[in-house]
């Protein structure tokens, strides 16, 4: 954010380095139910960034002091893996980062996920960054609430997350790490897609109320296309299983 | 303790729908504020806030330090935190909480973001590339409550307060040699909110009984970090007007400074 010496022109003609106008989200992938061990899954690309994203339960809640007797526990696990970005080799295991964003996330899961069905139980998230280039915690949780779909636990809504920033004064939605780098601002917003109310929110860089308002906006409207993707994704899951296994379509 | 505080929830709630609070504040009302300024002589600048019973400590220390590598002609700003043991009966010892970085990061979000503190400037002359580190370390001393507000009072005091130390034949010498040329003082708002009850300076019961709550840190002019907390969800009118309440108490805020 702000820095960095040799700034390289981010809007040429109104468009973006890669192209894109400032409403345009970058290309995303889903693939829902990707590994067989987990109970639920989803790798998603967003753009450069390459997420892994899985769940485990409702399952024994451990340690067992942690366990609520009205409602399942969520526990999160947001990650960057060390080789994720073209900076060098980076510290394995848990930052201050990846701290605070696992705690945001999980915040934005105990509201959809619904807990009451499952007492005594923990869902266990997780999130793995394996490639980075900027908006990772908001391609997280947008697998992550595939993957819980994926796993049939029970949601008031799937979840779509996008952050919008701000460079050369203009707001934009969908930075890349470039972007990010030069930008005067960054948003992160998850938004439940049924009702459009907001489930995460952080904000860094110099704005004003109406740049928020526009902010938010851009961020709503442009769940709409990620909802959609989210469920294609989820759909295609049963056209591949029915594919997948021939012989007992036989009868 | 989890049982106390459930049987809280309730009181608290119950409390609110008739529009009142516990300790008899109205809604928007802020609890008492005090600031003691440089209650250390260790460091450059510090700072102990009173938000009602939350007690926090921030100390600003400066040094010579080594630029990162990416940024050679920045300051460095650093800001840690430690929810004491001594605070609250949950605070434990070991690695930081969640919470607690959440506090650091959040307090330094918006002091970063402000760019009241000219990063740009630091750069020591005649110190061979070295540049000035200011390092904020938020020392919870007692909590009710609130602890991202006091934390930003406290913090922005100390710099406040604070001076580049001197920098002679390649060592610091800690007495005060330049201000640090604050450009603006950021202060943050918190709110807890039940439904469309909005609650200004959350007390530690207020908070655990909220379905939301967010901070959103203010220069005199503009927004400068927003961070959204707890499970429950906001719709963009009501963060719309959390942001005129944040600048309206900024500016209250803002005096105490």
């Amino acid at each position: 954010m702000g820095g960095g010496t040799n700034k390289p022109v981010l809007f040429v003609d109104g468009k973006r380095l890669d192209g894109r106008d400032i409403d345009e989200l970058r290309p995303i992938k889903i693939k829902a139910s990707v590994l067989h061990r987990a109970n639920g899954s989803c790798y998603l690309e967003w753009g450069e960034n390459k997420i892994m994203a899985a769940v485990f339960g409702p399952r024994e809640c451990i340690p067992r002091h942690r366990v609520d007797p009205y409602s399942a526990v969520i526990n999160c696990r947001y990650r960057m893996s060390p080789f994720a970005s073209l900076d060098e080799h980076s510290k394995a295991g848990p930052s201050r980062r990846s701290t605070e964003l696992s705690k945001v996330i999980r915040e934005v899961f105990e509201n959809v996920v619904i807990g009451s069905k499952y007492p005594k139980t923990a869902i266990d998230i997780s999130m793995e960054v394996l490639q980075a280039d900027g908006g990772t915690r908001c391609a997280a949780i947008t697998a992550a609430s595939i993957a819980l779909a994926d796993a049939g636990i029970p949601m008031k809504d799937l979840v779509c997350a996008v952050a919008v920033g701000k460079i050369d004064g203009k707001l934009a939605i969908d930075f890349s790490k470039i972007e990010d780098n030069y930008g005067n601002a960054d948003i992160p917003i998850a938004v439940s897609s049924r009702n459009k109310e907001i489930l995460l929110l952080q904000m860094d860089g110099l704005m004003t109320k109406d740049e928020m308002s526009q902010a938010m906006d851009m961020a709503i409207n442009a769940s709409d296309k990620i909802h959609a993707l989210q469920v294609e994704a989820l759909k295609e899951v049963y056209t591949r299983k029915a594919q997948d296994k021939p012989d007992e379509q036989v009868s | 303790m989890e049982i106390l505080d459930e049987i809280k929830k309730d009181y608290v709630r119950d409390l609110l729908q008739k529009g009142k609070r516990a300790d008899d504040r109205k809604l928007d009302e802020y609890r008492k504020i005090t600031l003691e300024r440089n209650p250390l002589s260790s460091a450059e600048g510090s700072a102990i806030c009173r938000l009602g019973n939350t007690q926090v400590l921030v100390s600003a220390k400066i040094d010579a330090v080594e630029p990162f590598a990416d940024r050679p002609t920045e300051g460095v700003l650093s800001t840690n935190c430690e929810l004491l043991p001594l605070a609250f009966p949950a605070f434990e010892s070991g690695p930081p909480s969640e919470d607690s970085i959440e506090l650091a990061r959040v307090v330094d979000r918006g002091i970063r973001s402000s760019e009241t503190l000219d990063l740009n400037s630091m750069v020591i002359e005649g110190g061979e590339g070295k540049v000035w580190g200011v390092y904020l370390d938020i020392y919870v001393l007692d909590y009710d409550g609130n602890f991202f507000d006091a934390s930003t009072l406290a913090a922005m005091s100390s710099l406040m307060s604070a001076s580049f130390p001197k920098f002679e034949d390649g060592k610091v010498i800690h007495e005060p040699a330049k201000p640090l040329g604050l450009k603006s003082k950021v202060v943050s708002c918190t709110v807890s909110n039940f439904g469309d009850k909005k609650v200004i300076d959350p007390s530690y019961d207020e908070e655990i009984a909220a379905e939301s709550r967010i901070t959103i840190a203010t220069t005199e002019e503009t927004l400068c970090a927003m961070q959204k907390g707890k499970r429950g969800s906001l719709t963009k009118d009501e963060v719309l007007g959390l942001i005129d309440i944040a600048f309206q108490k900024g500016a209250e805020l803002r005096a105490y400074l």
